[in-house]
């Protein structure tokens, strides 16, 4: 591949909202979601599809890493992950085969602000209520097994420690920590096989009981099924969800860093570096001049500057981006790239001076164009499978955005302006700031 | 749709179960300069792909210059004379698209993807770079330095990445998927503008190509549209293909790798036999299927056995694919639990395929395989990019299009004594080879437990 499979992997890590964006013409009209609150709290989001016989469902709450135990770190991850491995009397092995007997596929979904599960079946009335029913039960009644527990304890400890030894692991996990310091977004690099180790049952049950709560779910569903269904299939979902009082307490706000490079010895022959500071948050009014204007900067490909920089003129890289990942408060803005070790340090000084003169001087004119034709130009394909519109419902949901989203995304995109992008740029992205990780330093 | 978790590590290698289907809306054109044209109409969105599919990959290279397929797909975005040096990408990128290309043992592929009133411009840029491209020395020079550093990053500190490399080496002592795709590192240093040169104007031609379209256009007209830019590419004479046939393999082969890592690593091939006749080949179906109990779902033998069971394995895996030009291999790989060896994890492998030749498989699983098998069948139509590499793939192989629904059939149709048949005919130990990796420290200071936050060096 002339660009690589990290770029595939931070695709995906982009589709939870860079993907958002763009409507096209206006012609296209974007996503008739239909949207409803049911008496226990729980929010439904739905798109009628039946172009297809196939019925694609998530159910998240507000339980990823940003909302773990700050004394137990790696709970809040473990317990996702345990849902389906019992629940309701089911063993582990009942799940996965009575799931594999129908042809679906029931996985989770994990990141710093949201946990749940993803459910893709066929629509036909066999397979949609074999995979719903099992769904249902573990959403709403895992086991959490002890004797399971501890063996996927074990498999978590020993890959993380794996993980631990790679260096794009490494630099990510060290990167996140000096991002976010004391914030709960840091928790996530807090991981260690000793905390994992240390997690019990009823901590997970605990757990579960707190944050898997009817009046915090989402319920996004897209496919072949009437509205009727889509009411019914959202009741037996969550109906026996655990109840509680009290409002979600909201995620403290993110401070900024200290400017400061961390170098980490590794045998790896290139050096694996990342450069960024808290970027964004989802909602939020620099959102989109930040968006459309990361683009130029190291988010559209060859298009971009850094590519531009640092591979076709110079050769330094395979790849190099910047993202922004936009969560309920500022999520990380990173600039990642490797270079083979003797030419990290002209890499990122290269990197550097691309995002201090892009700072300093924001997009030309021709460049927003550009970046805009591609934007508002390429909305068709983000919204052209179930599965990726299911990403995007869930995204509308669980961060309330309004439902009209979608249809006002390229308005939103068109009125974005070089002068907006300049000073948001400068309000936000402070290189004195930067936090500098630098894995296989000479 | 999987846990993603990160510390889930999902086996890389390993394909599970691709089921295909070619619907009836497939149109099929050939080119009077030899170029294939496929069609698939769909719909759902006002979208369009487009591949080009050369037919020549990484085992159509020679001793010295391997790597040069991929080199090539690089220098592809380096200019012709109409569309200068890095400009390809961001025409199609003002357009709204995106495009990328990808090379394989196989096959050399370029795609598209845009709104379906810009395919025009996807084929006439394509087009172009078929027979125009200029390669310029200065950009080659630059370029070549990007594909190692691609190699560094995946392959040379890649420690599962090395292993499957050095079984590949190991395994194939004539049939040239002995080298990896991406080439030697010495290769890559020794290449030159020339060898990219050559490559190109012996491989890339009309007669060697495959488009394939799948999206909302009609057929009619998408075929007029590739006339225009395509059809007026003359054809070359290709170059004879040797066979290459591997000769039989006469007993087990073993490799280690040592890098530096933490958890060891298992890799394990069989030579198996690939699709040649969609109709009368019996074999490759009933191997898939074995896979499929194997490693097709997630109840499936290895990971309900290995890693639930026996807690031998944190993860296992086990794959084959029948379509391929050249021969297949059936793949086993995974990482030993805590306190566990690969030679443990090696033995308890072994142990799973001597209970499928002694007992065979039941009822029960081949059902839920082919249950897998239809379900994936619609899941795969979410997807237009998706379909379009399922066509390319079995075309490029030298079947018929329509193998992708005698395929469905023919699966569905395997029966639980031929797949117990095919573990004692090909899982045997004489044409077994086997690479495992032997973590490494990873420097001389290397504490034995990781420290929360890693090793400062300031």
């Amino acid at each position: 591949m002339r660009i690589k499979f990290e770029f595939a992997a931070f695709a995906v890590k982009l589709a939870g909202f860079a993907g958002l964006l763009l409507c096209a013409a206006a012609a296209q009209a974007a996503l008739p979601i239909q949207h409803w609150r049911m008496d226990s709290g729980v929010r439904v989001y739905f798109v009628e599809n039946h172009d297809l016989p196939l019925l694609d469902i998530s159910v998240e709450f507000p339980a990823g890493s940003g909302r773990d135990d700050p004394s137990k770190p790696g709970l809040a991850s473990m317990t996702q992950h345990m849902l389906i491995h019992g629940a309701g009397g089911m063993t582990e092995e009942e799940i996965s085969r009575r799931i594999a007997d129908v042809g679906a596929t029931l996985g989770g979904s994990f990141d710093q602000d949201r946990a749940g599960l993803r459910l893709r079946t066929l629509s036909s009335e066999r397979e949609r209520s074999e995979a719903l029913g099992i769904m249902a039960k573990a959403l709403q009644s895992p086991d959490f097994p002890e004797a399971v527990l501890e063996r996927e304890k074990n498999r978590a400890a020993t890959e993380l420690q794996e993980a631990m030894t790679q260096p794009e692991f490494v630099a990510e996990r060290k990167f996140i920590a000096l991002l976010y310091g004391a914030h709960p977004y840091a928790l996530s690099s807090a991981v260690e096989p000793e905390t994992i180790a240390a997690l019990q049952r009823d901590d997970l049950a605990a757990y579960y009981r707190g944050h898997y709560r009817a009046g915090y779910a989402v319920v996004s569903v897209i496919g072949d099924v009437t509205p009727a269904q889509a009411r019914e299939i959202a009741g037996a979902l969550t109906a026996s969800l655990p109840q509680g009082e009290g409002e979600l307490q909201p995620l403290p706000a993110v401070a900024m860093p200290k400017g400061e490079t961390e170098k980490i010895p590794h045998p790896a022959t290139q050096s694996h570096i990342l450069v960024g500071q808290p970027g964004v948050k989802r909602v939020d009014p620099d959102y989109f001049p930040l968006y459309v204007g990361n683009y130029t900067l190291g988010g559209g490909g060859f298009a971009s500057r850094l590519i531009e920089e640092v591979r076709q003129k110079r050769g330094l890289v395979y790849s190099v981006h910047s993202y922004f990942m936009p969560l309920q408060q500022p999520g990380p803005f990173e600039i990642g790239l490797q270079t083979k070790r003797a030419q990290a340090e002209e890499a990122l000084a290269v990197v550097r001076k691309t995002v201090q003169d892009y700072v300093a001087g924001g997009p030309t004119e021709t460049e927003l164009k550009k970046a805009k034709q591609n934007i508002v130009g390429g909305f068709p394909l983000r919204i052209d499978s179930n599965q990726k519109l299911l990403d995007y419902i869930a995204m509308i949901g669980f961060y309330q955005l309004p439902l009209t989203y979608l249809d006002d995304f390229p308005g939103k995109v068109e009125k974005v302006t070089a002068a907006q992008v300049k000073d948001a740029f400068a309000r936000r992205i402070k290189p004195e700031n930067m936090v500098t990780v630098i894995v296989g330093a000479d | 749709m999987q846990g993603n978790k990160s510390w889930i590590g999902w086996l890389w290698l390993l394909a599970v179960i691709l089921p295909l289907q070619a619907a009836a809306d497939v149109q099929e054109y050939r080119l009077a300069n030899g170029m294939r044209v496929i069609v698939k109409e769909d719909h759902r969105a006002p979208v369009a792909v487009s591949q080009v599919w050369y037919r020549v990959g990484s085992m159509d290279e020679v001793n010295g210059t391997t790597g040069v397929a991929h080199v090539l797909e690089h220098m592809m975005f380096k200019g012709t004379r109409a569309v200068p040096a890095g400009e390809f990408s961001k025409i199609i990128a003002a357009a709204g698209g995106r495009e990328n290309a990808f090379t394989n043992r196989d096959y050399t592929t370029y795609f598209e993807q845009l709104q379906k009133s810009r395919l025009d411009l996807a084929l006439k840029l394509e087009a172009d770079r078929m027979h125009n491209l200029v390669l310029l020395p200065k950009e080659f020079a630059q370029e070549i330095k990007v594909v190692m550093e691609e190699r560094r990053l995946r392959t040379d500190d890649k420690p599962q990445a090395l292993v499957y490399e050095n079984l590949m080496a190991a395994a194939y002592l004539a049939n040239p998927y002995h080298h990896p795709v991406i080439g030697w590192m010495g290769d890559l240093e020794h290449m030159t503008a020339e060898d990219a040169r050559k490559w190109y104007q012996r491989w890339y031609a009309p007669n060697n190509a495959t488009l394939v379209i799948v999206g909302d256009v009609e057929p009619a007209a998408a075929l007029k549209v590739a006339e225009r830019y395509f059809g007026k590419i003359r054809p070359v004479v290709l170059p004879q293909r040797q066979p290459q046939d591997e000769p039989v393999q006469r007993g087990i082969r073993r490799v280690t790798v040592k890098a530096p890592a933490k958890l060891p690593y298992l890799a394990m091939g069989y030579q198996a036999p690939v699709l040649r006749d969609p109709d009368k080949d019996v074999d490759p179906y009933a191997l898939e299927m074995l896979a499929g109990v194997l490693d097709g779902n997630a109840s499936a033998r290895l990971n309900q056995s290995l890693v639930r069971q026996q807690r031998v394995a944190v993860s296992v895996g086990a794959g084959y694919d029948l379509i391929a030009r050249g021969p297949s291999m059936f793949m086993f790989d995974g990482a030993p639990a805590e306190g566990k060896t690969v030679a443990d994890l090696e033995a308890a492998i072994r142990a799973e395929i001597d209970k499928i030749k002694q007992d065979g498989v039941s009822e029960e699983e081949l059902q839920r395989v082919k249950a897998q098998v239809i379900a994936a069948q619609v899941y795969q139509r979410d997807s237009m990019f998706y379909q379009a590499m399922l066509i390319g793939e079995v075309v490029n192989a030298g079947l018929p299009v329509g193998t992708l629904e005698t395929r469905l059939a023919k699966l569905k149709a395997v029966t639980a004594a031929q797949v117990q048949d095919m573990a004692r005919k090909y899982l045997i130990d004489d044409h077994l080879t086997v690479a495992v990796l032997d973590p490494q420290p990873m420097s001389g200071a290397k504490p034995a437990k990781p420290i929360p936050g890693g090793r400062h060096a300031n």
